[in-house]
């Protein structure tokens, strides 16, 4: 067995040797450590991927703080060490540790993996067998860490199903107060690993993949989920807290260079939009905000204790935070001569996000980002993002004349129903855009298009239809690079492959876990990274297992299939989703659900926990009486042709 | 208000590099909440100017830092405020008041001293000492750049630690442009660098400053 001060006294060899050692010392201010032999719980956080990208994750962030501040509790990091340092610590011998006390892996009670995205599996693989813990679920045993995991991509936890224990479906602050604790009487009264199993599938938001087994139809599609063990819950619905937590304000500031290397506050959770791509705008919600005053108070004691020079104030859609004019003022006035940066993402298309980014004076106008996802106002209704052109090009202007010298556009090709006129359109609007900037400002004026490939995702309206094959994405692609080329515009696109990998990742089936488990053992790793991304790994590990890529990502699914992850419910309804996918083909939009609701599910779900939180703090109607008071939607017929 | 803050760089910040060091600084200070200057322009930042790179892997007990404040401030106050904001691996000395006009840090430095413990200092390398020492020029390549190692090295000599570990003293130019890096020379003297220490122990300034 090897212990903290053997990995130390190895570590201080290696890493003079490695590409920025930095990424593995820890010891960063702020950091929590404890004395280990007086903790009954010890918790690992594990975010996939490096320590660059791992510490700007504010799902660890919140999670290490909280644990921490349980007496009872400790909570240290652990990042997928870089290939260089991979290759160091197996010829070490060296277990992979977490940064705080340098244990390894294997010396702790729980690993959290944060999974907010799918191309982190390989790495997920890949860390627990740096960490000497058997890979399989089924291969554990009472001595081997409980091995749980959350975030977005959790929504469909099934291609990952054979590696993790349990899942947390939705928010995380709550439920792992209940894990730890669940985690602590199956210590003090011992039992099997299945006992720990089985009362953890008991907690609200807690998936336990081991306890339900899946069935599918010949044709392939999958069938239903039985259970294994009569107690666990079927569906699984997500998890939520009522009201939004005190920010967490006591962030580690790392010693190197980071992504997003700054203070992140979350201003407001869920979105009420309903973009119908949008994952996390249809499992995040209900809207829940942050008062103004908690946001101020948060940035102070923030300031205080890490000296950070950037704030970020995050949301999904800041333009609809409610006190969002007052907040901005308040920040810019409190803080201005603290000079401070202050970032405010995901504004809306309209002159109003102009006025809120000037508000915050932000010296630097750098570039403004905007992001129509798509260039037709058809296109745009298709995806309930309507915006007009028009609209468009006015903000755009006024973005120009207020001195920002660069707008970045987000778009994305391979929408349901797209042309190659709709991708042309995307370069027209570009250099429309472009047109307002020379009129402004003249040459100086410039247009980055980040344009990347739809994939549909579970629990969204769009989770019925066809990924892009790789030569529509080709296609589609070689005409922007095509025409948006010359002096001002920039393109950036993602690479086809990795697009079709997300695509497959996100929609799998148990069956995935094989081809997952088959692409790491044919060395795919890094998979979010174009450099180390190796699609003919996981052709090879396709072939090997006997599955189709292109069952998972090209096939239009008829509208009664049954989706693999149905029984993980992020409490909206099918026949909302189904009802709102219908509505798209007939480029019919939804308004913002604060001034109608749509049913989508929340409220008949969560009825108790709104009347418990009335109010501002939802976003959703109140409820008031034993019934919910929606207005009704109209009928849908579906329209002839349909699959 | 021109201060220079002597302070040490230890075990826990050995691998933040030069520049991730100034960010680590300016982020100390904007805690005190001093009242610090700020650069102008579109990023202001607290104007802060520290002496000489110190290479990846080593620690030191004599880094130096010029800040400029915008108030008179007692020097025990700053001291204490510093000490009481200063995070792990920066532990901070002493404070100087330096004229304003004083010249530029980096200007001044000269040379740096060093200290070396491994476990690979043995009776042979004294011979080793005496031939880079007794040699005119020592041509090396560092980044792809040809360079004459020689001339930056002041003084080497291997004495004993209180404790009677052997260790390898180094002085060596810190000039701008003429920087010489203890881990070249422990190179030149076959010492390998995976288990030696490197330690700054002293910045000498020109006698002007």
């Amino acid at each position: 067995m090897m212990n903290s001060t053997v990995i130390q006294g190895k570590l201080a060899r290696i890493l003079p040797n490695v590409q920025k050692p930095g990424r593995y010392t820890g010891g960063e201010l702020n950091q929590t450590t404890k004395n280990w032999g007086e903790i009954k719980t010890r918790v690992a956080l594990a975010f996939p991927d490096i320590y660059d990208l791992g510490m700007s994750n504010l799902g660890i962030a919140i999670l290490y703080d909280l644990i921490n501040k349980r007496a009872d509790a400790l909570a240290e990091r652990v990042y997928a060490p870089w290939t260089d340092m991979e290759i160091a610590l197996r010829e070490a011998a060296i277990p992979l540790y977490t940064l705080e006390s340098k244990r390894p892996l294997s010396d702790f009670d729980i690993i959290g993996f944060s999974l907010p995205y799918e191309t982190l599996y390989t790495n997920t693989l890949n860390m627990l067998d740096l960490g000497g813990i058997p890979l399989f679920g089924s291969e554990r045993t009472e001595k081997d860490p409980l091995i749980i995991a959350g975030g977005h991509a959790t929504y469909n936890a099934e291609p990952m199903h054979a590696f993790i224990d349990a899942f947390v479906i939705g928010e995380g602050e709550d439920v792992i107060t209940e894990i730890i604790e669940v985690h602590q009487r199956w210590k003090k009264n011992g039992g099997s690993r299945k006992v720990l199993l089985e009362d953890l599938s008991k907690l609200w938001g807690v998936y336990v993949p081991s306890l339900y087994e899946a069935h599918y139809n010949t044709d392939g599609t999958f069938a239903h989920m039985n259970k294994l063990a009569p107690q666990a819950p079927l569906p699984i619905i997500k998890r939520i807290v009522p009201k939004l937590p005190p920010a967490t304000t006591d962030m580690i500031v790392p010693f190197i260079d980071t992504v997003h290397n700054r203070i992140p506050i979350e201003i407001m959770r869920g979105c009420t939009r309903g973009c119908r791509f949008c994952h996390a705008g249809m499992v995040t919600r209900p809207v829940r905000e942050r008062s103004v005053d908690e946001v101020l108070e948060a940035i102070e004691t923030a300031l205080k204790k890490t000296g950070f020079e950037e704030v970020g104030l995050l949301s999904l859609s800041s333009s609809d935070y409610s006190h969002v004019l007052e907040l901005v003022n308040a920040v810019s006035e409190r803080f201005s001569d603290r000079h401070l940066a202050i970032s405010l993402p995901s504004l809306r298309i309209e002159t109003f996000s102009v006025e809120l980014m000037d508000a915050l004076k932000d010296a630097r106008r750098g570039g403004f980002t905007l992001a129509p996802e798509a260039a037709t106002e058809r296109m745009r209704e298709i995806i309930n993002k309507p915006v007009s052109t028009e609209q468009l090009l006015i903000t755009a202007r006024e973005i120009y004349q207020r001195e920002w010298t660069t707008i970045k556009l987000y778009f994305m090709i391979g929408h349901p129903s797209e042309t190659l006129e709709d991708v042309q359109a995307i370069a027209d609007l570009c250099k429309a855009v472009l047109a307002e900037g020379h009129k402004a400002i003249g040459k100086r004026a410039k247009v980055h298009a980040g344009v990347s490939t739809f994939v549909p995702k579970p629990h969204t309206p769009f989770q019925w239809v066809p990924c892009d094959t790789k030569e529509q994405i080709l296609a589609k692609q070689a005409l922007l690079k095509r025409e948006l080329r010359g002096p001002g515009l920039k393109l950036n696109w993602n690479k086809p492959e990795s697009t079709l990998l997300e695509a497959w990742l996100s929609r799998g089936d148990r069956r995935m876990s094989e081809v997952i488990y088959s692409a790491w053992r044919n060395g795919a790793k890094f998979d979010a990274w174009d450099d180390q991304f190796s699609y003919e790994a996981w052709m090879a590990a396709f072939d090997e297992v006997g599955l189709n890529h292109a069952f998972y990502t090209h096939r239009q699914r008829p509208l009664d299939e049954v989706f693999p992850w149905e029984h993980l419910d992020a409490t909206l309804r099918k026949k909302f989703l189904t009802e709102d996918y219908l509505w798209s083909l007939r480029g019919q939009t939804r308004i913002d659900c604060r001034e109608q609701c749509f049913a989508c599910g929340i409220l008949p779900t969560f009825k108790e926990l709104r009347r418990e939180n009335p109010g501002d703090v939802w976003q959703c109607p109140e409820v008031k009486k034993r019934s919910v008071h929606v207005k009704k939607t109209p009928d849908v017929v579906p329209l002839e042709g349909m699959p | 208000m021109r201060v220079r803050i002597k302070f040490a760089k230890t075990e826990t910040m050995r691998f933040t590099s030069h520049l991730d060091l100034h960010r680590t600084l300016e982020r100390t200070f904007r805690r005190t909440q001093l009242p610090m200057q700020y650069s102008k322009g579109f990023n202001p930042r607290p104007r802060i100017n520290l002496a000489a790179a110190l290479p990846l892997g080593c620690t030191s007990q004599a880094e130096l830092v010029d800040v400029w404040l915008t108030e008179e401030i007692q020097v025990k106050t700053l001291k204490s405020r510093l000490i009481q904001f200063q995070p792990p691996g920066i532990e901070f000395q002493d404070i100087e008041v330096i004229p304003t006009d004083a010249a530029k840090l980096q200007r001044s430095i000269q040379s740096a001293e060093y200290t070396v413990e491994s476990d690979n200092i043995d009776a042979g390398l004294q011979k080793d000492v005496d031939r880079i020492l007794s040699t005119k020029h020592i041509e090396r390549e560092r980044r792809g750049k040809v360079y004459d190692l020689r001339p930056l090295i002041h003084a080497i000599e291997i004495t004993q630690a209180t404790t009677g570990e052997k260790l390898i003293k180094m002085r060596l130019s810190a000039m701008e442009g003429a920087t010489g890096r203890p881990d070249e020379v422990l190179n030149e003297l076959g010492v390998p660098l995976s288990n030696a220490r490197i330690e700054r122990t002293l910045l000498i300034l020109s006698e002007a400053n």
